[in-house]
């Protein structure tokens, strides 16, 4: 039930929208999402509701910080 | 960019692994610190890292299975009016739990109409196809109610109320803390529930309590940086909030999702199932929704609602324990034998979400 799942929305209509979850399309409400949306966003949703825009940014930030966290290992690793 | 490989990279994987077991290598000393989200144990146990963190680290489970909190009475609540013939529409995982002694599943064997949605909307959905009284049997915690009350917020059907057995998780992140023989030194909050309320939400806990939290999300890679976090924070003293979910949590939170919530819902005093009185635990609708609150509406039906006799295994069952870290399920004599997924005894055997429901299907750690 608490699961929430990231998708990437195919279309709008009014504050409705079609979204993708790897292969899986559902209608989802926009009602609460926290930034406008528009096709191509990826959206974090939960029951039938995107609660947050996924920045293409944000994505980025998160892999960066486990770029971070792992950096020194890695490169004990490699030796 | 395929972002959810990324996450579950197993060489980044090992790197953290092996700066947590440094750490605690270090640390030379036991470690207890808790999550407090049933996703956070489903991926420990599907990815099998307790098997791997440092034997001196102890991860334990906390309040954070929304199914398995909802008090039986509540429960017990929505079956009497299921057996009324009102028509109840829940999430899958509500059906199986037992009440004080039947499930609504056990009432729908005996013709009363349950059905299950995956969406809020679907609630209003239904209920704008007919003229009768249609109930939502409303459950879970902050990410399960912004969607009950943007639904209600939308000019739903006045023949669509809620039953709401909504929770807040930081109200009893405070009780576990509060407890006495309290161990835990730091804890793990849920991406998810943080993307809503925003991670700013725990400062006052941490001021008060001077104990570490920081905001994981669900993949591998997510709960092992933020199990790096917390644990060098304690070693080093530190008590912060911290946010190792950056790609959906921020400081503040979705103010829009947080306004619908409290237009909606207030809090109330609330009994968690198996584990306290939870001071401000509850999400109450406010008076202005009374006309689609069915404990308004359905008054006089609950009041007259024959007395539960609860089934006799329920009063063993520790399901209480196990969410405040003070058992594990192995720990519990029905465990794998008289309580299954098939025939639960306890809440946390049904929801998959669950403790001992995991604990079951993954096998336990050794
Ligand atoms: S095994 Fe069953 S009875 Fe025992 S604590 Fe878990 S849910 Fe309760």
């Amino acid at each position: 039930m608490c699961l929430g799942v990231p998708g990437r929305i195919l279309e709008i209509d009014g504050s409705n929208a079609v979204v993708d979850f790897w292969g899986v399309r559902r209608r989802v409400s926009l009602d609460v999402v926290d930034e406008p949306v528009a096709a191509g966003d990826h959206v974090l949703v939960h029951v039938g509701f995107a609660i947050r825009r996924i920045a293409p940014e944000d994505l980025a930030e998160t892999l960066a910080f486990f770029e971070a966290m792992t950096a020194e290992d890695l490169e004990g690793l490699r030796k | 960019m395929n972002a959810k490989l990324e996450f579950r990279d197993v060489s980044r994987g090992r790197a953290l692994q092996a700066r947590l077991d440094r750490a605690m290598a270090r640390a030379n000393r036991d470690v207890t610190v808790m999550h407090v989200c049933g996703s956070h144990e489903q991926a420990i146990a599907r990815y099998g890292l307790r098997a791997r963190f440092p034997a001196n680290l102890h991860v334990k489970m906390g309040p954070g299975c929304p199914v398995c909190v909802t008090d039986a009475p509540e429960i017990d609540a929505c079956v009497a009016l299921a057996e009324r013939g009102l028509r109840i529409l829940t999430y899958g995982d509500m059906v199986r739990v037992p009440g004080r002694a039947k499930s609504l599943e056990d009432a729908r064997a005996a013709g009363a109409r349950v059905e299950v949605i995956y969406a809020a909307t679907q609630a209003a959905e239904l209920a704008a196809a007919t003229n009768e009284p249609v109930i939502f049997f409303a459950t879970g915690f902050e990410t399960t109610a912004v969607p009950t009350a943007a639904v209600l917020l939308r000019d739903p059907p006045l023949n669509l109320f809620v039953l709401s057995a909504h929770k807040w998780v930081p109200a009893a992140m405070e009780v576990v803390a509060s407890s006495p023989d309290s161990r835990i030194e730091g804890y793990l909050a849920a991406g998810h529930a943080a993307t809503i309320t925003g991670c700013g939400i725990f400062e006052p806990f941490v001021e008060k309590h001077r104990r570490p939290v920081v905001v994981a999300g669900f993949e591998p890679l997510d709960i092992l940086s933020g199990l790096v976090v917390l644990v060098e924070q304690i070693l080093e003293g530190k008590a912060e909030v911290a946010n190792a979910f950056p790609r959906c949590v921020t400081r503040e939170g979705n103010r829009r999702a947080l306004d619908a919530l409290f237009r909606v819902f207030e809090m109330g005093d609330g009994e968690w199932r198996g584990i306290a009185r939870v001071p401000l635990g509850d999400l109450r609708l406010r008076p202005e929704f009374a006309a689609h609150d069915a404990t308004v509406r359905f008054a006089a039906e609950l009041a007259a609602a024959p007395a539960v006799e609860p089934r006799a295994d329920a009063a063993e069952c520790r399901c209480g324990a196990i969410m405040t870290g003070q058992l594990q399920p192995t720990d519990c004599r029905h465990f794998g034998k008289g309580c299954r997924p098939d025939a639960p005894i306890g809440a946390c055997m049904v929801s998959t979400e669950g403790a001992c429901r995991i604990w079951y299907e993954h096998g336990s750690p050794s």
